[in-house]
This record gives C-alpha cells, structure tokens and sequence, in this order.
C-alpha cells in the first residue's frame, strides 16, 4: 500500500458508540429512523413534575461495577458506554493499543447541575447542614468529569477534557478529537458529545421559563421542528462517540471506514444569549464547504439542528436556504424529530443517525410534519418518510448552541 | 442500639458503598480492606452515612476505628447505645 503524507492529516471515522433514546447502537438507531420511530416518552422530575423527555435504556452495568456507577456520573456512565462500545465497533486491538497515545474528547452542553441539584435537595432535608454534602460532589461536577470517568474506566493514559459548547457540543468535540489526532498530540480518538441534562430540573424549568419547553399529549409527536404547530424543546440524554483515526493508521489496519472528516468549522454570533443569528450560521456552514474544497450541490444531505422551537426553527431554515437554496440536489432532514434535544450529545447523534445513508443511499424523513411551516418550506426538506436518493458523497451535520455558537460538519463516504 | 443493631446497621451502609462485594462471609476481626476493596472515599462514605443516618459526628482523628467491624462496633457503641 502506498502512503503518502496527506493520508496522515486526513482523519476518519472508524467506530461508532451511542446510545439515544430509540437504540442503544447504530443499527437499531438507524432502523428506528427509518421506521419513524421516536424515542420520546413521559417523565417526572422532582420540582417541576410531569413533562416529556427522552430517556436511554442502555445497560451501564455492561461496562461498569456497580460501585463504580454509584461513585461517578451519568454522563460518565453514558460516556464509558458509548466509548466502549465504539472502541469495540472499531475493531482496534485494543489490549494492544498504546493507552498514552489514546485521547478523549467529549462535548458536553453543561456539566454539574445534576450532582449540585441532587446534593442540595439532600441538604435539604437537614435544615442546609453542609456538613452532609458529599465529599464525591467536587470529582463528578468537575467540567471534565464524563471525560476523566472513561479514562478511569478503560485504563487510558492520554489526555481527556470535555469540551464546552453548549449544544453544539457533539460536532464541538469531534473536531477536537480531529484536530488533536492532526497535531499529533494523540494517535487514536475517542471524541463525540454525551448528556445527562434530563436530571436537572433546571433545564427543564429554564426552559418552561422562556416558553420553550415542548408540550403535546402524544410524547411522540411533542418534537415537531418545522411543524406550524411546533411549541418547544424536547429534553433528552444520550450520548455518541466516535473512534477517530487518521487515514494512514486506518488503512493500514484495514479497519471499516464510516466517513471521513472533510469539512468543519465554528463560528459565534455574537449578537445574543439565546437568539440564533442566521448570517452567523450560515457563514458557518459556508466555511465548512470552503475548507472542503466543496460547493453546495456537493452535499447530499445537511442535517439540521432545528430544536422546534418557534424563531429557532425560522433562523435556520433561512441560513440553510443562503447557502443551499440553490442546490437542487441537495436534501435536508432533522433527527430531533425522533429523539428530542440531546444537547451535548445531539450533534454526534445526528450525525451518526445519517452516515449509513453512505451505504443505503436512504435520507431518514423529519417526522411530526402535519402542517408545514411555510418559513420552514425548505427545497429538499424530506417530510415524514424516508427517500431514498442513491449515490450519497457528503453529508453536512449542522448543531447551534446558546451565547451563539455554531458548529458544521462535512464528512465524505470513504 | 445494641452492638448487634449497631453492626447490621454498619453492614447495611457497607452494601451500599460496596453494593459488588459479598458481605456474607465477612470476617468482624480482619481489617475491611483485607477483605474488600475499599479506599479513602469509601471510609469517608462510612462516616457520612453513619453522620446522616445517626447524627453520628466522628473526628478525623478516630477514622482509625473503623478498621474492622469488630473496632468499629466497640468505636460506635458508647455513642450509639441509647438510640
């Protein structure tokens, strides 16, 4: 096999660990997405009392002791799930891979508010006497806690931090995981986003607060982005992380290739705490495609971020018709429609919900579509059911946070 | 309590730190961490479980006492007897 320098600095994507709340791992996911299947259900939370989330249902006793599940997180136990799992998917030798050239990246939306939350309520009960907050409080809110439990867990010696970004998390920390693998500063990646944010009441009262929080009696149909009759944020967890490795090593081991990092890049709007900025959002996915050497008609499918919130779901419908409206072959879809909000975790998940169309030549729908929002009319959005289009090259994965964070990636079938 | 309440109430916060370790066959007179893997964090779990439970308030200096079951019953009896 001939290398050459270039296949060092391109970065694929070689295993693939999630869990969502309809499938623990790719294929299930996938098929749940094909079959419009959401993962969406009814769920209680201390304070604010009966509203919907999305939950996971992965074992975390298949990777970790019971004590150890006690002593840390559940973003770490989500993040040692998906870690093993992709590490596993990979196919590496892992017992013989180098542990100190091996770095952890994980995107997380917030990090601490469940622990916080929690030890409060505790304190609660003895009149605020700190003299029972737990000592384990400080290692499970340190911001780099999901990250650091997974080093824990499997032995890993190189570095690991989480990655800060709001809900453009999950793309946040693969490009990390991308660019670290490229400075050398580690020679195989553990990189995506988890969350375990459906454990704060916080988020969702935050939320209720600024009139965003989805409601509907049917879960299954509460997150409905583009919908005319959309009224919010669907809450979930999840988590899905990706092994990364350069192309080099990859071909050189003869590993399974679900993509290649091409494209991506980040940019702030610096225009608002929660508003989104469409300039801003689409400067983003235009520099993505530039650094990709790519046009617009290229991309076969972009994957929208739209949260179903009223303004968001407008602001990005009109980002995406800047850059793509004159693309004719280009299809747009949106997996919050299934799973609801995964925030830290929701840019990888989305992201690995579309790869196998790489293979399957099928753009999972946006569900929930009753009455299309005409501002959300999109050339190409697929409604409802899947289509299939054949001969996918590109797919871009948008993901938007708060504080105007924006986030896009491109990743080329290998 | 009685020093037999005091040690079921000991093994019932050790099934809560180390819900993976069989307390069963658990030796009183052999130190805890012959017989399990405990650490630090652990001990320190004791002592809170026991302070939220009980209002029990052991001072750093007597963590020695909760070696063994046997030391930590004899440790916790005088302070727990009229409960």
């Amino acid at each position: 096999m001939i290398r050459s320098d270039q296949d060092d600095r391109r970065i694929v994507i070689t295993g693939i660990g999630l869990t969502a709340p309809n499938g623990d791992n790719l294929g299930d996911y996938r098929a749940a997405l094909l079959a419009g299947r959401s993962g969406v259900d009814r769920y209680n939370i201390r304070y604010v009392g009966d509203t919907l989330a999305g939950q996971c249902r992965f074992d975390e006793l298949r990777y970790q002791s019971r004590k150890d599940r006690r002593r840390g997180t559940r973003a770490g136990s989500i993040g040692i799930y998906c870690a093993q799992e992709a590490i596993a998917d990979s196919g590496v030798d892992w017992p013989n891979t180098n542990p100190e050239r091996v770095g952890v990246y994980i995107g997380v939306t917030e990090h601490g508010n469940v622990e916080t939350e929690n030890e409060i309520n505790e304190i609660k009960a003895f009149d605020y006497d700190t003299k029972v907050w737990s000592h384990h409080h400080n290692p499970r809110t340190v911001a780099n806690n999901p990250a650091g439990e997974i080093t824990l867990n499997m032995g890993i010696t190189g570095p690991h931090y989480t990655i800060g970004a709001a809900c453009a998390a999950g793309n946040a920390g693969l490009i990390q995981g991308a660019q670290m693998l490229q400075l050398g500063e580690c020679d195989f990646a553990i990189a995506g986003g988890v969350s375990e944010s459906i454990h704060t009441f916080g988020i969702f009262a935050g939320f209720a607060s600024q009139g965003a929080l989805a409601a509907h009696d049917d879960p299954t149909r509460a997150s409905r982005p583009f919908d005319k009759a959309r009224n919010g944020i669907v809450v979930s967890e999840g988590g899905c992380l990706y092994a990364l490795e350069r192309y080099s090593d990859a071909a050189l081991r003869g590993a399974k290739i679900y993509g290649e990092l091409v494209g991506h890049a980040m940019t702030s709007d610096a225009t608002d705490f929660v508003l989104p900025n469409p300039t801003q959002q689409a400067r983003c996915m235009e520099m993505a495609l530039r650094r990709a050497g790519l046009n617009a008609e290229d991309i076969a499918i972009v994957s929208t971020h739209a949260t179903a919130t009223p303004s968001g779901d407008i602001q990005e419908c009109e980002a995406v018709r800047r850059v793509f409206g004159g693309s004719s072959r280009t299809k747009i879809n949106n997996t919050k429609s299934f799973i609801g909000h995964a925030m830290g975790a929701a840019g990888s998940l989305e992201l690995a919900g579309n790869l196998p169309a790489f293979h399957d030549g099928v753009v999972h729908a946006t569900i929930n579509v009753d009455d299309l929002d005409p501002e959300c009319a999109l050339d190409g959005l697929v409604i409802n059911e899947p289509q299939e289009i054949g001969g996918v090259e590109y797919i871009l994965n948008n993901s938007f946070g708060m504080l105007g964070i924006n986030s896009a990636v491109i990743i080329r079938r290998v | 309590m009685t020093k037999d309440e005091i040690r079921a109430e000991v093994l019932d916060i050790l099934a809560d730190i180390a819900p993976d370790e069989d307390l069963s066959s658990l030796d009183d007179s052999k130190s805890f961490r012959e017989q399990m893997e405990l650490d630090s964090m652990d001990f320190l779990d004791i002592v809170m479980e026991l302070r939220k439970r009980h209002r029990v308030q052991i001072p750093e200096d007597d963590y020695v006492n909760l070696a063994s079951m046997d030391s930590t019953v004899e440790y916790l009896h005088p302070m727990m007897k009229d409960m």
